[in-house]
């Protein structure tokens, strides 16, 4: 018998999920960035507002952005009442989404523990878990033997450095598969007739004095209604075309997993204090997050001393995690604004509309950044839940500061 | 980690640093006449440039002097040439 050739029996490949389109010449919207929110806000346009000549545009591959590199968290346990309304809303929606999106997205509502390791950050945690609850928001103030019969495995001992004096708790809090979302959302999206447009930059903007009307791409101009922008670290770059100053700085955001271990780990456990967060994926690898490397940098990594120092920080809380090796570490670029909270709304260009400043913490927020953005575009004003978000508060001051107060490790 | 030129202390390692955004961003001059959107440009908004970059950087482990740096944000490089001729923000 002749030897086989290597591969040459493998299955057919599977069907895919969505078809990679070509750009028309025109569409009613056009969404500058095929992430997450981008998918999202393409989804509820076409399904609260009945809008479908759409293309999302994406100069890569599908949500291989940042979509692609967090660290999955979903919580909605933010201080500020305008946050918590925003949060919560996309945390509703998560709660329906595999249903509504006929796919799964390993959707598990295992519980986030904010610790403090401060009498200051116990104040603080106590605080926020009443703002919580007002907010109609889950939320528990747990004290160090709590925290301890919630995760076995943290170090609970008064012995540390920074002792675990106690955590708030979001029972209803998790962790998605985040490539999961993006496909379902773009499975949805070509059964209702959108086009997702892999491979396709936007270079800069057509106008007519201050209307937008199209965008130029790498694959030419396509007109539109409508154009937004859910371009992530990278809007900046699209704004200043535009002569559009937003107030946005781009930083490294750098994530890493480990290798695959069994179930050890059965919660999302987020110190800022000593600045780690970690869950464990459903496939086993410990994934951690830390936060921003200082500078501003467009490049997709960042520096190893960050890494060290949130390994440090995992391993004094997590012992166990000593043995565990780092498998992988990657960076993404992600759009920070001065007070930690995004932009969501119209802009001084008619017919542009921009949703950025997600900084840390935006894959939480998709369903709803989709459902707010989506209202704003197609009626031209903001939902009430993202009309705080809206740039004019840099100028008015009323600022939705969640630096400090909502435990901005995301 | 990068390696920065301190204008005092020669090249050191990046953990030596403390970073400081975005160089030459201006007090209004006279507070009380500037607008609410001067106000807001002076604390909120700032370059965001994907590519070269004048920045402030303050060598908190060494001599802890700030400085100008000319970085490019895309891939990291450090514009020493114009660096070197820039005029030292502190007096030797």
């Amino acid at each position: 018998m002749a030897p086989r050739t290597p591969g040459a029996d493998l299955p057919d490949h599977p069907d895919r999920l969505w078809r990679s389109a070509d750009p028309k010449s025109s569409y009613d919207v056009v969404i500058v960035g095929g992430g997450g929110h981008g998918l999202a806000t393409a989804y509820y346009l076409a399904v609260n507002h009945g809008i479908t000549n759409i293309a999302v545009l994406e100069r890569g591959w599908l949500a291989g952005g940042n979509m692609a590199r967090n660290t999955t968290i979903i919580r909605s346990n933010y201080l500020w009442d305008e946050s918590a309304g925003l949060y919560e809303h996309a945390l509703k929606l998560w709660e329906g989404l595999e249903d509504e999106l006929d796919y799964p997205l390993l959707f598990s509502q295992r519980g986030v523990l904010n610790l403090a390791h401060s009498l200051q950050e116990v104040r603080d945690g106590v605080r926020r878990v009443g703002a919580n609850r007002l907010n109609g928001v889950d939320a528990e103030w747990l004290d160090t033997d709590q925290v301890a019969e919630a995760c076995p495995i943290l170090n609970t001992s008064p012995d540390l450095r920074y002792p675990v004096l106690g955590a708030t708790w979001q029972p209803r809090a998790g962790i998605a598969k985040h490539d999961h979302v993006a496909w379902g959302f773009a499975r949805a999206l070509d059964l209702l007739g959108v086009d997702l447009v892999e491979g396709c930059e936007v270079t800069g903007f057509e106008r007519i004095g201050d209307r937008v009307i199209g965008v130029e791409t790498t694959r030419g101009p396509i007109r539109a209604g409508r154009v937004a922008l859910a371009a992530a670290g990278h809007t900046s770059v699209l704004a200043d075309t535009l002569g559009l100053r937003l107030p946005l700085q781009s930083h490294p955001l750098q994530a890493l997993v480990s290798e695959l271990l069994e179930p050890v780990h059965p919660t999302v456990v987020m110190s800022n204090a000593v600045h780690v967060y970690v869950s464990q994926a459903h496939k086993g690898e410990l994934v951690l997050g830390a936060g921003i490397d200082a500078y501003n940098s467009y490049g997709q990594r960042g520096a190893f001393h960050t890494i060290e120092r949130e390994l440090a920080a995992a391993v004094e809380l997590f012992p166990m995690f000593a043995r565990a090796h780092v498998v992988r570490t990657w960076g993404g670029v992600v759009d920070v604004t001065p007070d930690a909270s995004a932009v969501m709304g119209r802009t001084p260009f008619e017919g542009l509309y921009v949703n950025c400043g997600w900084g840390t913490g935006g894959f939480k927020a998709t369903p709803g950044v989709g459902w707010c953005f989506a209202h704003t575009i197609a009626n031209d004003e903001p939902h009430p839940l993202n009309a705080p978000f809206g740039l004019e508060r840099f100028t008015t001051g009323a600022l939705i500061d969640e630096h400090g107060a909502a435990g901005v490790a995301h | 980690m990068m390696l920065i030129p301190c204008p005092w202390c020669g090249p050191r390692n990046e953990t030596e640093f403390h970073y400081g955004g975005q160089a030459g961003v201006a007090c209004p001059k006279d507070p009380y006449a500037a607008s609410d959107a001067e106000w807001a440009a002076f604390l909120f908004f700032r370059d965001n440039p994907k590519g070269v970059f004048t920045e402030r950087w303050m060598h908190r482990s060494g001599c802890r002097r700030w400085f100008d740096l000319r970085r490019d944000t895309a891939t990291n490089e450090i514009h020493t040439g114009a660096h070197e001729d820039q005029e030292r923000t502190v007096a030797v």
